[in-house]
């Protein structure tokens, strides 16, 4: 299965903030309550509450799309 | 300047559109693939893969691509693509032809500020295969970034959009989009006509070909000059008397004298083409709060980091730019550049952080007089351009 990761859709987003409550160990917010996403890959356990979290963005900004080049 | 007139009963002969012979695509794909050029919009991109990508992606959704030349110079100190449309609009119109037929596109669109009459008129002149649409575009900053371009020629405003889909997939009205900048359509353009190892006979291995440069040597007029890759900077730019060179414009990097004098001309760090010699007695550290208060205002608003963070950093800057406390406006301005940096649809935040970053690092003894309430410029007159009393 490819790799997937998170991606935001910066014209979108309006930091309601929902992300980092539902994946904390992966997004935290930036000082204007933007999202700051960790570096590393989401580990496979994460990846369902990810695609909640992308599906639960109030204006659908959050994108779990499969790692780009794999 | 070309031009029409229209009780003149005779196709213009001195004036006349160049003579790019119009070669079989796959012969003018390998040829731009052996020369090895780059787009001369400021990413530097190798145009052979973008020009072969669009292909695909035209081929692979059954959809025609369009090609858009990028002729949008919405650097303000840059005047190296309205000089090129100026003097040589058809080595660009030739270019435009031999791109469109290499992707074997549908629509072809030439995007600019202004000039469009002029540009009209040569394209009277012309029997082109593929009719192209003139189009003015905003007086705007990110005029020219391909997806605000897209999505001015799809009727929407000429604002960056997200990259997923990226344009050369989705772009004008969601066909494959090649957007290419007017200087690399010549280039093209003259490939195609004398060939990869006659492109390759300037320039460096690596960095084959030449750029048109917009140079500000203080104490002369503002040229535009044509000059290989691998130069010496200071042999474009006379050094003697000046503090700082900006080089790639206002997405570019201040350098100190010292460094400049080192280094050569290359194609990732010539963004726009913009070259300028910040004369010694003025004070970088004003000239760049200048231009950072015009990119916030440039800022298309649409992205939360930039929004919020290119106006702090600018107001941040200009507490550094004049002598006095300085508060914690340096650490501010270093964290704020962090939070924007990657953090947008289009590379403006990245482009605004690497100008300050190398600020800091280029004027670092002045920002230390500065924080000692003195500024060892005695001119303190911003030197570099920016557009007035845009809202």
């Amino acid at each position: 299965m490819a790799a997937m990761e998170l991606g935001i859709d910066w014209t979108a987003c309006q930091a309601h903030g929902l992300c980092a409550e539902l994946l904390p160990e992966h997004i935290t917010l930036d000082e204007w309550g933007y999202p700051l996403l960790a570096k590393d890959p989401l580990p496979h356990a994460t990846l369902k509450r990810a695609r909640r979290a992308a599906t639960d963005c109030p204006v659908l900004a959050l994108k779990l799309t499969s790692r780009q080049g794999s | 300047m070309t031009m029409t007139f229209t009780d003149i009963h005779m196709p213009p002969r001195l004036l006349a559109p160049g003579g790019t012979p119009s070669g079989h695509p796959a012969q003018v794909l390998r040829r731009i693939a052996e020369s090895g050029l780059t787009g001369r919009g400021g990413a530097a991109f190798p145009t052979h893969r973008k020009l072969v990508a669009v292909a695909d992606a035209g081929r692979r959704r059954g959809r025609p691509p369009v090609v858009v030349a990028n002729g949008a110079e919405g650097e303000p100190a840059s005047h190296k693509d309205r000089t090129l449309l100026r003097l040589s609009p058809h080595l660009v119109l030739d270019g435009l032809q031999l791109a469109a037929e290499a992707v074997d596109a549908g629509e072809a669109y030439l995007a600019v500020e202004d000039g469009a009459t002029s540009l009209e008129a040569a394209l009277a002149e012309r029997r082109d295969r593929l009719p192209v649409r003139v189009v003015r575009v905003p007086k705007r900053f990110l005029s020219g970034q391909s997806s605000a371009l897209a999505q001015y020629l799809s009727g929407h405003a000429g604002l960056p959009r997200d990259q997923r889909p990226p344009v050369r997939e989705q772009g004008v009205r969601r066909d494959p989009t090649l957007v290419q900048n007017v200087e690399t359509l010549a280039h093209l353009a003259l490939i195609a006509r004398y060939g990869a190892d006659w492109f390759r006979s300037v320039g460096t291995p690596s960095e084959p070909g030449s750029a048109l440069c917009t140079v500000y040597a203080p104490g002369r007029a503002i040229r535009v000059v044509e000059a290989p890759f691998g130069m010496e900077l200071h042999r474009l730019l006379p050094l003697d008397g000046v503090g700082a060179v900006l080089v790639g414009g206002y997405h570019g990097t201040w350098l100190t004298v010292a460094e400049a004098a080192t280094r050569t001309l290359t194609a990732d760090s010539l963004g726009a083409g913009v070259l300028i010699a910040l004369p010694a007695d003025r004070c970088g550290l004003a000239d760049t709060a200048h231009v950072l208060r015009y990119l916030a205002i440039e800022s298309a608003g649409q992205c939360g980091p930039c929004l919020n963070g290119l106006p702090r950093i600018a107001a941040a800057f200009r507490t550094l730019a004049a002598p006095g406390p300085q508060g914690t406006s340096r650490r501010d301005v270093a964290r704020w550049a962090g939070l924007v940096e990657g953090r947008g649809a289009c590379h403006h935040p990245d482009g605004t952080v690497r100008l300050v970053r190398s600020a800091f690092t280029a004027f670092a003894a002045e920002l230390d007089a500065h924080a000692a309430g003195r500024c060892t410029a005695p001119d303190r007159s911003p030197l570099l351009p920016v557009p007035g009393n845009r809202s």
